[in-house]
């Protein structure tokens, strides 16, 4: 043995880095440049202009201040919030008692009720808004009752409300399911040897369960009201709204300054929406330990009937809304002849030449699938599964979780200041379907990461170590064993960003092109030009595409299953 | 001779906290070394940084002659097997076990039948095309080593591997681990905090606690002649009792202990020490007249574990400790003792360890 004692090393050891594993580092690279180019620096430029004039000279909050002293536009902000805020108290209890049903009751059909829920999802927001205004529009069938009960006229607030429960109901219901089946048996067993009573079991053990849910999904609704556009553009009326001002202030009178004021705006509740989820996300897992028991609820009639009674009187309504659409779109002249005839359809496809969007709207939710998915699904296995310089994956998870905190309206106002400065080597984008492709694949960004990371943290971490000492590189394994076995998932990401892409109205809305123009907005634009028949029509036809593609989906998930998960079958 | 794996200096530090405090180890060709210790003494932190799966802060390892500090885990010359197996999932037993091979290059015939002579070595020949789902947690882990040994390493990585599996398979899977690395001669490396299975398999165990080396030794060494007071109290059962050097002998209690085979000497008289003594060496018989270290215990408790009890006495003399001692059940009934009975007991001079 040497006898000489090792010199103090000052540097620490550098493992040398191995040539397969320089890929995983360029590859990483270039995720991060691409979040960089696409997410980070729009939105920069946005946070600029909010502290410069149309002159690009810097203002300090001068925009701020001026924001501030025009009354009309105050007057939005306290209409998106308290619009916002009725919404939210009305939908979360609604969607919790639903969820409540789904997980505790012994409800029959639960299945064809959880689906029934799912149905708002496939169509834009906006078929909501649609669907009231032929209850109780104008010329609606039930506007007499609704005058009856005090309101005056659905244009304007009730409208925007009763569409926006409508739209966001499946959104806080699909977190608060969730939140309700992450129960542990054990506790309700534990409370029922106490004696203790049902209503005190609810107070103890099942709100507390659920009460990270309940906060979360009070944060997602809020934000989706206040930075929604479709529903407040078509049922709005007179009253104004955030999202509609920054419409108006951009594209109508080109304030691209206080348009990003506003934008902020909208920016701020999702940041805190997303905080609050983060926080809630960490304190959330945990509370279920592996070794929980899942809750069986036990039959209960009176509480049972009880319970069905209320889903099917949800579900109806639900299905009033689609229902509605789906007739009006059908009646030949509303509402004097209700003649079915495909009339709106034919004048939606052929003269309103909706059929060039719908094809442009298959060819970006195509590309949103593919591109979106490969992206999203490589970007994940570098992140969990390489060891790319540390800094680096900093800040590919930085700005992969930052799209869920940016409104589609704040990313798609961030893409035209950005991507519509000439001096920008990426302005020949600017108006093409490829942008829309990736504004959209960025909008949506953050769920298909996070299906991919938890698809990937399900498998076993020491693979790639594994690997390495069989002295296999990392991406045999990569094509060997993690792509078969997250194919699933990679299924349902597709399907996510192919579903989202089509109904998408907030992002594109300031990015198409006459020759870009994507099948919702058609939709939009059908509705300011007075043809709401064919608007109807042709919002039931992206939400007919949706499901056929959501059938394929399946079927592909499927297919997929069988060739790649044969393992799975003991 | 030249090592087979020498550890200089390995220190790694996390942050501010330091896992492993400057670590020197040879392990020889051919050796089945244990690393013992509790979680969190850096036992699998040291094994991952022989991997190359952790990189250290400073420090120098040379496998087969060859400096590796600095070189990625493909570049290095191991097998590993975790506690978690780690199979493949989606692949079936003879492709998992062939996964290094085939990207070598290797014939697919040869592949074949070098597969068929792994699977039979490791108990389970024939189960080729099943998945690892198929097979039970013992199963597995006897593929997963199948694979590890595929490429004929030169050295093998256990990392906690039996600790998933219950208790029979545990027991039968490690003497068959134990008979496998002698048969191939592989230098082996096992974490563990079972002292059992230290004790079982490995020809030199590594004790470690708070990122340092405390002993490193036979089985035998470690647990009868513990180098340090970590190891006494972590390896084995062991009673521990307040002592005084008195003119160079030990007095505990009011009782001047005949201990002329335990160094002490070091030790100025009135200085408070420790003395260290195993429950079997605490004798209730044979005890001839006239015999040292003689005192009366008055029993406390008796705990039964089958062929023998765990038995607390409580020696006046001694003072205020009780000692816990091993009684044979047969001795027991014979003598009548149950709790309350007083009985002789006899301390082994010569197996008392003195720590200051």
């Amino acid at each position: 043995m040497s006898t000489t004692a090792l010199a103090p090393q000052s540097t620490p050891v550098r493992q040398r880095v191995h040539a397969s594993e320089r890929i995983a580092h360029a590859a990483l690279a270039g995720v991060a440049l691409l979040l960089l180019a696409f997410l980070a620096a729009p939105l920069s430029t946005l946070l600029i202009k909010a502290v410069q004039d149309s002159g690009d000279r810097f203002v300090g909050l001068a925009n701020f201040i001026s924001y501030a002293q025009t009354p009309a536009l105050m007057q939005s902000l306290w209409n998106s919030v308290w619009v916002s805020g009725v919404v939210t108290l009305v939908t979360v209890p609604a969607a919790f008692v639903f969820a409540y049903a789904l997980t505790r009751s012994c409800m029959r059909l639960k299945g064809l009720a959880r689906a029934i829920t799912l149905v708002p999802l496939l169509a834009p927001s906006l078929l909501a808004a649609i669907s009231l205004i032929y209850w109780f529009g104008n010329q609606g069938v039930l506007k007499g009752l609704m005058q009856a009960l005090g309101i005056d006229q659905i244009y304007g607030a009730p409208g925007i409300v009763l569409a926006e429960i409508f739209s966001t109901f499946p959104h806080a219901l699909m977190i608060l399911v969730t939140a309700l089946s992450a129960s542990d048996a054990r506790l309700y067993e534990a409370a029922d040897a106490l004696g203790t009573s049902a209503q005190r079991k609810f107070f103890t053990i099942t709100l507390p369960g659920a009460k990270y849910g309940l906060i979360s999904a009070a944060l997602v609704v809020f934000t989706l009201v206040i930075t929604d556009f479709g529903i407040p553009k078509v049922i709005g009326g007179n009253f104004n709204v955030l999202a509609t001002d920054v419409f108006k202030l951009v594209i109508g009178q080109q304030d691209f300054n206080r348009g990003a004021v506003v934008a902020l705006l909208l920016l701020a509740p999702a940041v805190l929406t997303f905080a609050v989820d983060h926080w809630v996300s960490r304190k959330q897992t945990a509370m279920l330990t592996a070794r929980a028991v899942p809750y069986r609820p036990k039959k209960a009639p009176v509480f049972d009937a009880l319970m069905s009674l209320y889903c099917v009187g949800v579900c109806v309504l639900i299905l009033a809304m689609l229902g509605m659409a789906l007739f009006a779109s059908t009646a030949t002249f509303w509402p004097y002849n209700l003649q079915p005839s495909l009339k709106h359809y034919v004048y939606g496809l052929l003269e309103a030449e909706v059929d060039v969007a719908l094809i442009n709207s298959l060819l970006m939710a195509g590309g949103a699938a593919v591109l979106g998915t490969l992206l999203v699904f490589v970007g994940a296995y570098l992140l969990e599964k390489t060891n790319g310089p540390r800094p680096l994956r900093s800040a590919v998870r930085l700005l992969a979780m930052l799209p869920m905190a940016v409104p589609g309206l704040v990313l798609g106002l961030a893409y035209i200041f950005f991507f519509n400065e000439p001096a920008n080597p990426l302005n020949g984008l600017y108006h093409t379907l490829t942008l829309l492709t990736i504004c959209t694949v960025v909008h949506f960004y953050t769920t298909g990461h996070l299906t991919a990371v938890t698809a990937l943290k399900a498998l076993d971490p020491e693979f790639e170590a594994v690997s390495a000492s069989m002295k296999v590189p990392f991406y045999k394994t990569f094509w060997r064993v993690t792509l078969p076995i997250c194919t699933p998932a990679l299924v349902d990401i597709a399907r996510y960003f192919f579903i989202n892409a089509m109904t998408t109205i907030s992002a594109v809305v300031f990015l198409y092109a006459p020759d870009t123009k994507v099948a919702s907005i058609a939709i939009l634009n059908l509705d300011e030009a007075g043809e709401m028949g064919a608007a109807a029509a042709m919002a039931i036809l992206i939400a007919a595409v949706n499901a056929v593609a959501t059938l394929l989906f399946m079927g592909l998930g499927w297919w997929v299953d069988r060739h790649t998960q044969a393992w799975k079958a003991p | 001779m030249v090592p087979y794996l020498r550890l200089e200096g390995i220190r790694k530090d996390f942050g501010s906290f330091t896992a492993l405090k400057g670590i020197d180890l040879d392990i020889a060709q051919g050796e089945f070394v244990c690393f013992l210790g509790p979680s969190g003494c850096g036992k699998t932190t040291l094994l991952r940084v022989v991997a190359g799966l952790e990189v250290q802060t400073a420090g120098r390892i040379d496998l087969a002659g060859r400096d590796i500090s600095a070189l990625p885990p493909a570049e290095r010359d191991y097998g590993i097997v975790f506690q978690s197996y780690a199979l493949f999932p989606n692949l079936n037993v003879a492709d998992n076990v062939a996964y290094g091979l085939v990207n070598r290059k290797v014939p697919k015939a040869q592949v074949q039948a070098r597969v068929a002579e792994l699977l039979a070595m490791v108990g389970l020949p024939g189960s080729e095309a099943k998945f690892p789902s198929q097979l039970s947690g013992g199963q597995q882990q006897r593929i997963a080593l199948a694979r590890a040994l595929a490429t004929a390493p030169g050295l093998l990585l256990l990392d906690e591997p039996l600790s998933a599996l219950d208790a029979i398979v545990r027991v039968k899977l490690r003497s068959e681990i134990r008979s496998l690395q002698r048969k191939l001669g592989v230098t082996t490396i096992m974490v563990t905090h079972d002292q059992e299975e230290a004790f079982a398999v490995a020809d030199r165990i590594v004790v470690m606690n708070q990122g340092c080396i405390e002993q490193v030794g036979t089985a035998t060494q470690i647990y009868r002649d513990p180098a340090t007071l970590f190891v006494a109290e972590f390896v084995g059962r062991i009673n521990a009792l307040p002592a005084m050097a008195h003119e160079g002998g030990l007095r505990v209690g009011t009782q001047i202990l005949d201990c002329q085979h335990v160094s002490v000497h070091g030790h100025t008289s009135g200085r408070e020490l420790r003395v260290y003594l195993r429950p079997e060496d605490v004798l209730a018989r044979p005890i001839a007249p006239g015999d040292s270290n003689v005192f009366e215990g008055l029993i406390e408790k008796i705990e039964f574990m089958g062929p023998y009890c765990l038995v607390r006495v409580r020696a006046d003399m001694l003072g205020a400790q009780a000692l816990t001692v091993y009684l044979s059940l047969n001795y027991l009934a014979e003598a009548q003792l149950e709790v309350g009975s007083r009985l002789p007991l006899r301390l082994l001079p010569e197996r008392m360890r003195v720590f200051g």
